[in-house]
């Protein structure tokens, strides 16, 4: 065993790279389920989100603009969800597990003159100075743009629910949609706004995965992380805040598991495999055991369909 | 004739044709565990389908099933398979083992062949092929890169297959570098691009300056190459888009013949379940080109071992070679038997850490 070759700084740079993507995701779809729609897309949108970013980073060269192809592509995938779900009224549980299957074929076949390409490098952030300051330089200012965009879209959204009254409306909608429809707001408009968002931010955390995180595109690149975002949204009882900690909780644990292993603890393997799921849920659980405040966190018409008429 | 029985007897005789058509080919089903793009694995299984189609063209009509989960969704995708009338299938990893048996008692008249297993029944036969043959090779070429003296390995399960290949590069790399070390990740996947970069990661934080991978894409390569200075070995595939450096080798699976040859035997009615496990010698393992970053000593004296095994004159698994708790396994010049290779669930001397039981 030898835990000397297991650097903290270096542990936790790592960690934040490694729930990035989650976080990105989960947070876009917080936005989602507190308008009152279940999308269970996710993990279509983030696989999108990956091939379109990977493809147009490479044929332009520009990383930027590959984020920015990944946020248009979820979005634009998401919105064939919104439309199905708040258009035409389908079912929203079977309709999202629809998207998330259309995206990975969808991003297959996207992908099949992507293979074995290598991505253009996404540059750092130079902070000058401060990413010498040791430890917390490396720590905290040595990332690339997304990670501190990601760390600013969990306060924006925090602030957003919390003190503007478009937050205030946005949660309404997802608390009692006839409610807010009687009071003249547009139920289905905001609800397509809110979609949208999710699947921007979903396909941003698909393309840090193809662009930073691995970087490359491989088909089904994602392997289960839009689900492990969808999980977080409810241990994390809808709350931004939350939504950070378990992320980076699964990250950190997972990042940590792999290094345990090569550094030889002498745990079983097994339980070291398992520990990431294991103690974002127990953390999260036991933090919502508050039953009374518990109870009210899910938003009340999460799931349920609206139709002006009714 | 009034148009509705115009349509029926149009739909009967398109039917018939169907019909006829199907039972003059020959319909043969792949199971794959990953994406087809993976780049690894399922790639190359892929590619054993791909030649099947082209050597008997119109004879055979070949179906494939992507990303199926090992376990009980498997029996779902294999009974579908064989209610859809597939003749011979084609399942191409271990966990699908006893789906495959399972299946294969309900559906006698199908021929089932299960990869890298080690349970067969008068319908399932299996194959594998002697990638340790291949990690004796890697062995010995990453203990003589290695600069740091440690080497990564990132492990996908637990299996037999897998701790052969952990044995075999340890014995070849300790052979030219006594101070050699094996870190070892046990990722639990076969294929999860996202973890198999961040093990690999965690390995070159660690010191690790040579990676070697059992799982399926190359995510690995990609968080080598970005590192610098780590080398890194092909998996199942050539990936040579990473050559001449991390990828400075590779070992690549080639099916083909085994699928075309089983194909032939199922056409001709010849079909028995039997057990196919061949190495460098037979073709089944290829060994991909040494790159440039390989000093020419180093290149030769492995393309020296690769001839050695191929002959048959050099077994990897060759005495004295003892367990991890030092208990003797092999005598001086003694061979490992296949049996005991199959169901081998013990580290060898030297390695530390333990196995996941």
């Amino acid at each position: 065993m030898d835990f000397g070759a297991i650097n903290p700084v270096v542990l936790i740079a790592s960690l934040m790279v490694a729930s990035t993507p989650i976080l990105l995701a989960a947070i876009g779809e917080l936005v989602v389920e507190k308008s009152g729609v279940l999308n269970l897309g996710v993990e279509g949108m983030m696989i999108t989100g990956a091939i379109c970013g990977f493809a147009i980073a490479v044929e332009t060269g520009s990383p930027a603009l590959g984020f920015l192809a990944a946020m248009l592509g979820g979005a634009v995938l998401s919105l064939v969800f919104g439309v199905l779900t708040q258009v035409l009224m389908s079912n929203q549980v079977a309709t999202g597990l629809a998207l998330t299957l259309f995206g990975l074929g969808l991003s297959a076949l996207i992908g099949q003159g992507y293979v074995g390409i290598k991505p253009p490098a996404t540059d750092r952030l130079d902070l000058g100075p401060l990413s010498e300051i040791p430890v917390l330089g490396r720590i905290l200012f040595s990332h690339d743009l997304i990670v501190y965009l990601s760390l600013a879209l969990v306060a924006g959204v925090w602030a957003f629910l919390r003190y503007t009254r478009a937050g205030l409306i946005l949660r309404a909608v997802g608390e009692n949609h006839d409610a807010a429809h009687a009071l003249g707001y547009h139920v289905v408009r905001i609800r397509l706004a809110a979609i949208a968002f999710g699947g921007a931010c979903a396909g941003l955390g698909g393309a840090y995965l193809s662009l930073v995180r691995v970087p490359q595109w491989t088909e089904g690149m994602t392997a289960g992380a839009g689900w492990i975002a969808l999980a977080i949204v409810v241990f994390a009882s809808w709350r931004a805040g939350r939504v950070l900690l378990g992320a980076y909780l699964f990250g950190g644990v997972a990042v940590l598991q792999l290094n345990l292993q090569a550094a030889g603890l002498a745990v079983p393997v097994e339980l070291l495999s398992a520990s990431p799921y294991l103690v974002t849920i127990l953390v999260l659980v036991i933090m919502s055991a508050d039953r009374g405040r518990a109870a009210v966190a899910a938003p009340a018409s999460l799931g349920r369909v609206f139709h002006a008429s009714t | 004739m009034n148009r509705r029985t115009l349509l029926a007897s149009a739909a009967l005789a398109l039917g018939l044709a169907g019909t006829a058509l199907a039972q003059d080919k020959t319909k043969v089903g792949f199971v794959f565990v990953g994406p087809i793009g993976d780049g690894g694995w399922t790639y190359e299984h892929n590619e054993g389908r791909l030649a099947v189609e082209e050597h008997f063209g119109d004879a055979v009509e070949t179906v494939y099933q992507e990303s199926v989960p090992e376990g009980a969704d498997a029996e779902r995708v294999l009974t579908q398979m064989a209610l859809s009338g597939a003749d011979l299938i084609f399942t191409t990893s271990f966990g699908y083992m006893d789906p495959t048996i399972n299946v294969a008692a309900k559906f006698p008249d199908v021929k089932f062949e299960h990869a890298t297993g080690y349970k067969r029944a008068d319908n399932v036969g299996t194959y594998s092929a002697r990638f340790y043959e291949g990690r004796a090779v890697q062995g010995h070429i990453a203990g003589k890169m290695t600069e740091s003296n440690i080497i990564g390995y990132i492990a996908s399960f637990p299996i037999p297959e897998v701790i052969r290949g952990i044995n075999s590069a340890y014995i070849h790399a300790k052979k030219v570098n006594p101070d050699v070390q094996f870190k070892v990740i046990w990722a639990y996947t076969w294929f999860d691009p996202a973890k198999e970069a961040d093990a690999a990661t965690a390995l070159i934080e660690q010191g690790a300056d040579v990676i070697l991978q059992h799982t399926d894409s190359t995510a690995p390569q990609a968080a080598a190459e970005k590192a610098g200075n780590v080398y890194t070995f092909g998996q199942a595939s050539d990936m040579a888009e990473y050559a001449p450096k991390p990828r400075i080798s590779s070992i690549i699976d080639n099916w083909s013949p085994y699928y075309i040859d089983r194909v032939q035997a199922v056409i001709d009615g010849t079909w028995e379940s039997d057990d196919t496990w061949d190495g460098i010698g037979a073709g089944m393992v290829k060994i991909g080109e040494i790159s440039d970053a390989v000093p020419a000593d180093v290149k030769a004296e492995a393309e020296a071992m690769i001839e050695a095994i191929a002959s048959g004159a050099y077994h990897p698994f060759t005495g004295p070679l003892n367990k991890q708790d030092g208990t003797p396994w092999l005598a001086e010049g003694e061979v490992a038997d296949d049996g005991t290779l199959l169901g081998m669930n013990f580290y060898v001397e030297g390695l530390t850490g333990e196995i996941p039981q």
